[in-house]
């Protein structure tokens, strides 16, 4: 059972659950972007968890369906495809996922999951390091593995559509916050924020106002040390960097904050769907 | 130590210099902590990853409290200094693995290097070849490592002025007081003083990084065999 790839669209790659465990060796997770969005999709599809989907920014692709498939399409609601929903194509069909008009990264999720070969535990591709299938070109065969557990049986999920305007994330002091004291942590909730056109997979890297450390902390190098996705990260021109799927595993430059990244809800899988020139505002949480 | 916040999924932990936070990562990995899934070392700190859905960062945190405390750690009193420069660090003599890595030493930088340090190429390669080293912790790119010299002079190479857009695949580098070697192709701006055909990084090893945290290595000259076998084969 096959998907062939008639059109990449501007960029999709193969996504899952990522690699956990080898930060020691230089290795990101990686992973899905929007979380949530990807784990619905597999959750209505009844695959287990952690079956690779593929991950559209800004729609475009185009399959063609060599057997009989079911999928579902979630996170940002592209046009010419069921939303939110499992859905059936026969052997030929073809799929044409359209552009958003919000949102920038939906997730095509195949019951039976996308069958690649896993690099160290996981099918995601990482942009940063190169690990993992490259991103989709046309011709590509994808195969889908073999579904186990039953279909769920829900029709539709109830979940929202990626807003189009202002997307507030909440953020918690980062561990470099006293750097910027706290003029520069209002500052970084007053500001009106915009997603710079030269985001990626990497890191949502935000215009609006400029982040400088207080008198006694400039100046002063900082070791580089772990970080993680969500990472509010202000290099030294002081535009802020808020890291995503493939941030790097280590960062010179200091963490004002991170953005809130629970288990059940993650404003940074919100913050995974703000498009380019869209606006962003910080609150504490 | 401080307990550094780090998010919903992280806790920082800061210690005064790199043999302390070499020293911490092995407390942990001897008693993990329930819901930590991963940990990343660096110069001097460790970042505990944890699964929200398991543990959460309080509970990390008293946790890692305690760990320290019993292992005989003060909170520091006063800010954190500025960077520390890579030391001769004052490694436990542990059982662990030393790996030979095979080096021609042709790199470009190697007399630029001599020069700068005032030992001369030839005092370069008998000072890296001369000593130990120790992996402190993983890098920019899968399989890259930074290493610390076990013995022997302090090492102060700066950073080129201008990085290279590609540096090849095995070089063998120096900046500051590091010294590591490239997996792949990447830009960087380390000194290069030689090159090996080690495979630092490969996939169908398991790990697949060679140069992880912990592991000693030791550069061994092997220009002369190299330019030998060349000139074998060209005569």
């Amino acid at each position: 059972m096959s998907l062939l790839v008639i059109a990449p669209g501007p960029l999709t790659t193969v996504q899952d659950e990522g690699r956990i465990g080898h930060a020691s060796s230089g290795v990101t997770r990686s992973g899905a972007c929007d979380r949530g969005a990807y784990r619905l999709g597999n959750r209505l599809l009844g695959n287990t968890a952690g079956a690779a989907s593929l991950e559209v920014t800004l729609g475009g692709l185009v399959l063609r369906a060599e057997a009989a498939l079911t999928l579902a399409v979630t996170g940002a609601r592209c046009p010419g495809v069921p939303w939110n929903a499992p859905f059936r194509v026969a052997s030929g069909d073809e799929l044409r996922l359209g552009v958003p008009a919000q949102g920038l990264r939906s997730y095509l999720a195949v019951r039976g999951g996308i069958d690649v070969p896993s690099v160290l535990g996981s099918r995601s591709t990482d942009s940063l390091s190169g690990l993992g299938p490259d991103p989709l070109s046309r011709g590509d065969r994808l195969a889908v593995g073999r579904a186990t557990g039953p279909l769920p049986g829900v029709d539709q999920a109830a979940a929202a559509e990626p807003p189009a305007g202002v997307v507030t994330a909440r953020v918690l002091p980062g561990p470099r916050r006293d750097r910027f004291g706290d003029a520069g942590w209002a500052l970084l909730l007053a500001a009106a924020w915009t997603v710079d056109a030269d985001s990626d997979r990497v890191g949502a890297r935000l215009r609006g106002a400029e982040l400088r450390p207080v008198d006694a902390w400039r100046g002063r190098e900082l070791a580089s040390e772990g970080v993680l996705r969500g990472a509010v990260q202000v290099p030294p021109s002081g535009q802020p960097v808020v890291f995503l799927a493939d941030h790097p595993v280590t960062g010179g430059y200091p963490v004002i904050a991170y953005v809130y990244d629970g288990e059940r809800s993650s404003d940074v899988d919100r913050l995974a769907q703000v498009r380019p020139g869209q606006p962003i505002r910080f609150e504490e949480r | 130590m401080r307990v550094l916040p780090a998010g919903s999924r992280g806790v920082l932990l800061e210690v005064d210099d790199l043999a302390a936070a070499l020293e911490l990562r092995a407390l942990l990995l001897a008693d993990p902590l329930p819901g930590v899934v991963d940990l990343v070392p660096a110069a001097r700190t460790v970042l505990l990853v944890l699964d929200p859905a398991r543990t959460d960062p309080a509970t990390v945190s008293s946790q890692a409290r305690a760990l320290a405390a019993g292992a005989n750690w003060l909170d520091a009193s006063e800010p954190p200094g500025p960077l520390v420069e890579a030391h001769r660090a004052e490694v436990p003599v542990v059982q662990v693995p030393v790996v030979e890595v095979p080096v021609v030493y042709d790199g470009a930088d190697l007399d630029e290097v001599g020069e700068r340090t005032g030992w001369g190429a030839d005092g370069v390669v008998a000072r890296h070849t001369g000593t130990t080293w120790t992996v402190a912790f993983g890098g920019f790119v899968p399989g890259f490592a930074f290493a610390v010299a076990d013995q022997g002079p302090r090492w102060s190479v700066p950073r080129r002025a201008e990085p290279r857009t590609r540096v090849p695949a095995g070089s063998v580098a120096l900046a500051d007081g590091w010294t590591g070697v490239y997996p792949i192709a990447s830009p960087g701006g380390w000194q290069l003083v030689g090159r090996t055909d080690l495979a630092v990084w490969d996939l169908q090893r398991d790990p697949p990084a060679l140069l992880r945290p912990g592991v000693r290595v030791r550069f061994v000259d092997v220009s002369d065999t190299a330019a030998a076998a060349e000139a074998r084969t060209v005569g």
